[in-house]
């Protein structure tokens, strides 16, 4: 097993050297270097940026050297926490940007991806257990409207919801007025989880509208073989039949294919906290992009793709823990 | 390809037997015993119509537009929706229906523009009425309208801030939007099933290599690859460049789903004795291709086609909702809902957000009708 998980480790690295060179290459799209740009977005604003600061900023990251210096230059400090500069941020070290975002982005897409999981499985069960009834297909319709609803108008939806049923000018923070400069109190908890759910349904209901397929797909199939059958024939209580014999089966695809959810839960949660102006790294990427500064999208991109082959990592050993049919060689 | 074989060998059966005066036999196509599994899949039929409807509006999107889309009207602006009546205030019924006339005047408490109605004023809602003119496709010249109103104006789903009917654009925007998400889907499908094909049949190392390289694609969300690519268009471009430009990111990146369904289909068929019997006589590999492995694959194709332009459908809004897509003055969805990101804006003029049914609409009538060609794909299974 320490050898499987040593090895998907080591797997892992060239991913991530070949997804910063892709990153890099979005970086380096946009025609003329960046720092020109830059200079005549501070002179639009109507400020004058330094030559110093503008010098400092072209060596940093290797302007006018050739491609490979450029790259070896923006990637280098990577390792040692050093992502750059934001400079359409005023010039905010891009580590301290991510840090501040990070817990709460972590924090959303693991509860999204909880949910979506949590919720769909037992509906997914109850769809298998009674098809063709009235209510299996009611939940599947409800699937289909759940997939069909992009995340970004559910957040919508949310927003209209609270300004004319709750009256509330939503602006979006996930803590009520009072608190969002308040320092970490219980009450603030209180607060914050009070505002997570909303947030929380936006983000992970396509995901459990296709779980829930997934999983009644799964049962229908493994409800009719033999070993279930078998486990009827010898008495076992149908719960027992249903949660040990054929749901620990029907949920191995599940995560198999979280390697396909995280990367689809994290852009609906990117996309929804840009809508609900949420302090994630979604919002940050989009400040980037509109402020054309392709050296922080680009840096976030490339966190954003770390984050989720570490989840892809956690999953496989996941899988290699529940699944004993899983070779570790 | 074989469908075509299966379909004459079927007819050519029905057509011995009954010339042999046997019993009455029916002899189904394969593309017949499709068609009643379709449509005994009513959703997905319903759905078949509604899309129907929807292209053939944004086909003649100038038509069945009720006013220019880019026509501002200053003395309706952001105006509510009308409401269609039958009954007048004396609740006399009219079998034609109308609208009250209505003229905007400022509420002076929150000095916003309110329509009242004017209850003595009918305006009769007339079918191809004139109004605004246009050239259609660049040929033809009209003003001739679906529908619409004599006198006074007409807003079934209310007007924006300048005054434009938010029906006609969201009819124009449609144009966009629907579009969008059919020509990317030609884009995928050509990629997708020519990578797939090479990959599955070539296997080995170049299999190895494609299927890493589409690991590697699809590790970053989807969604953030092409907003970032699209921020990349240059801010000054005209707006038909930046639409063929989302056309082509969202190609160019969606590909892989398919890439993957056809690789595992011509993996399943490579070993067949017809693919043999082809490399035996000397077949060229793009013969092959094109062909033999193909055709036989192609009802996937369009299952897996179809399940993705809802997909390119939302990624549309998404980025242009973001204000990264479809510039003005061409408009799309995504581009109309833009305006309600604001809180104010969504709170005053809530009917601002009816183009997000339309997304939800259209994308589930895709689901449905994909789903069921899903189910249909293969005849011969119970």
């Amino acid at each position: 097993m320490l050898t499987y998980i040593l090895r998907r480790v080591l797997l892992a690295i060239p991913m991530i050297i070949l997804l910063s060179i892709i990153c890099f290459l979005i970086i380096q799209l946009p025609p003329g270097d960046y720092i020109t740009s830059y200079a005549a977005l501070v002179a639009n604003r109507g400020g004058v940026a330094s030559q110093q600061l503008l010098d400092v900023l072209r060596s940093r990251y290797g302007l006018g050297q050739p491609v490979y210096v450029m790259y070896w230059k923006w990637i280098v400090g990577f390792p040692k926490g050093d992502f750059g500069i934001a400079m359409s941020l005023s010039d905010t070290p891009v580590r301290d940007l991510i840090r501040q975002r990070l817990p709460l982005t972590l924090i959303l897409n693991f509860l999204a991806f909880l949910f979506a999981v949590g919720i769909a499985i037992p509906i997914g069960v109850y769809s298998a257990t009674h098809k063709y009834t009235f209510m299996d297909y009611f939940l599947t319709f409800l699937a289909f409207i759940g997939i069909s609803v992009p995340g970004f108008l559910l957040a919508l939806l949310i927003i209209f919801v609270s300004v004319f049923y709750f009256d509330s000018t939503y602006i979006g923070s996930l803590f009520s007025p009072e608190f969002i400069s308040a320092p970490w109190s219980w009450a603030r908890v209180l607060d914050f989880l009070k505002h997570l759910p909303a947030p929380i349904v936006a983000i992970g209901l396509a995901g459990t509208s296709n779980t829930m397929r997934i999983v009644r797909g799964n049962m229908l199939d493994i409800l009719n073989q033999q070993y279930i059958q078998t486990a009827r024939a010898k008495g076992l209580k149908e719960r027992r039949v249903l949660t040990r014999h054929a749901l620990r089966i029907a949920i191995n695809p599940i995560i198999s294919r979280v390697g396909v959810y995280l990367p689809e839960i994290l852009a609906t949660e990117m996309l929804v906290s840009i809508v609900l102006n949420l302090r994630t790294i979604g919002p940050l990427f989009y400040q980037a992009l509109i402020a054309q500064d392709m050296y922080l999208a680009g840096t976030i991109l490339l966190v954003i793709s770390v984050l989720l082959i570490t989840g892809n990592l956690l999953a496989d050993i996941a899988l290699a823990w529940s699944d004993p049919r899983i070779r570790y060689d | 390809m074989i469908l075509m074989k299966r379909e004459k060998a079927a007819k050519d059966l029905s057509k011995t037997l009954r010339s042999k005066n046997e019993e009455e036999y029916k002899i189904l196509t394969p593309v017949q015993l499709m068609y009643r599994k379709f449509i005994n899949h009513r959703v997905a039929v319903a759905s078949t119509i509604v899309l129907i409807i929807l292209y053939l509006m944004i086909l003649f999107a100038e038509f069945f537009a009720p006013y220019d889309m880019t026509k501002p009207q200053s003395a309706y602006l952001a105006a509510n929706p009308d409401r269609i009546r039958f009954f007048d205030s004396e609740g006399k019924l009219h079998f034609r229906p109308f609208v009250y006339r209505r003229t905007g005047e400022r509420d002076l408490k929150t000095l916003r523009y309110i329509y009242p109605q004017d209850k003595n004023t009918k305006d009769f809602i007339y079918m191809f009425v004139r109004g605004d003119e246009y050239n259609m496709f660049g040929f033809i010249k009209s003003d001739i309208h679906f529908f619409g109103v004599k006198e006074g104006g007409l807003f079934l789903f209310g007007t924006d801030q300048r005054g434009r009917d938010l029906l006609s654009r969201i009819i124009f925007g449609g144009r966009i939007s629907l579009s969008i998400g059919f020509i990317g889907v030609l884009i995928i499908v050509f990629l997708g099933s020519f990578i797939g094909t090479v990959s599955g049949y070539y296997g080995g190392w170049v299999d190895n290599g494609i299927q890493r390289f589409i690991e590697l694609l699809r590790t970053i969300p989807q969604i953030a690859l092409w907003m970032a690519l699209a921020a990349t268009l240059p801010p000054g471009l005209p707006s038909t460049y930046v639409y063929l430009g989302i056309v082509i990111i969202l190609g160019l990146i969606g590909w892989t789903g398919l890439a993957r369904e056809v690789r595992g289909k011509v993996l399943a068929i490579r070993d067949s004795d017809f693919v043999y019997a082809a490399e035996i006589s000397g077949a060229s590999a793009k013969r092959i291709f094109f062909v033999h492995l193909i055709p036989n694959i192609s009802s996937h194709i369009i299952v897996t086609a179809t399940l993705t332009v809802p997909l390119m459908i939302l990624g549309e809004s998404a980025l242009s909702f973001l204000g990264l897509g479809i510039k003005p003055p061409m408009t799309s969805w995504g581009l109309l809902l833009n305006q309600v990101r604001e809180v104010q804006v969504l709170k005053y003029y809530p009917w601002l957000l009816t183009p997000a049914l339309f997304i939800i609409l259209s994308v589930l009538c895709f689901n449905f009708m994909g789903d069921a060609l899903r189910d249909v794909i293969d005849p011969y299974s119970k």
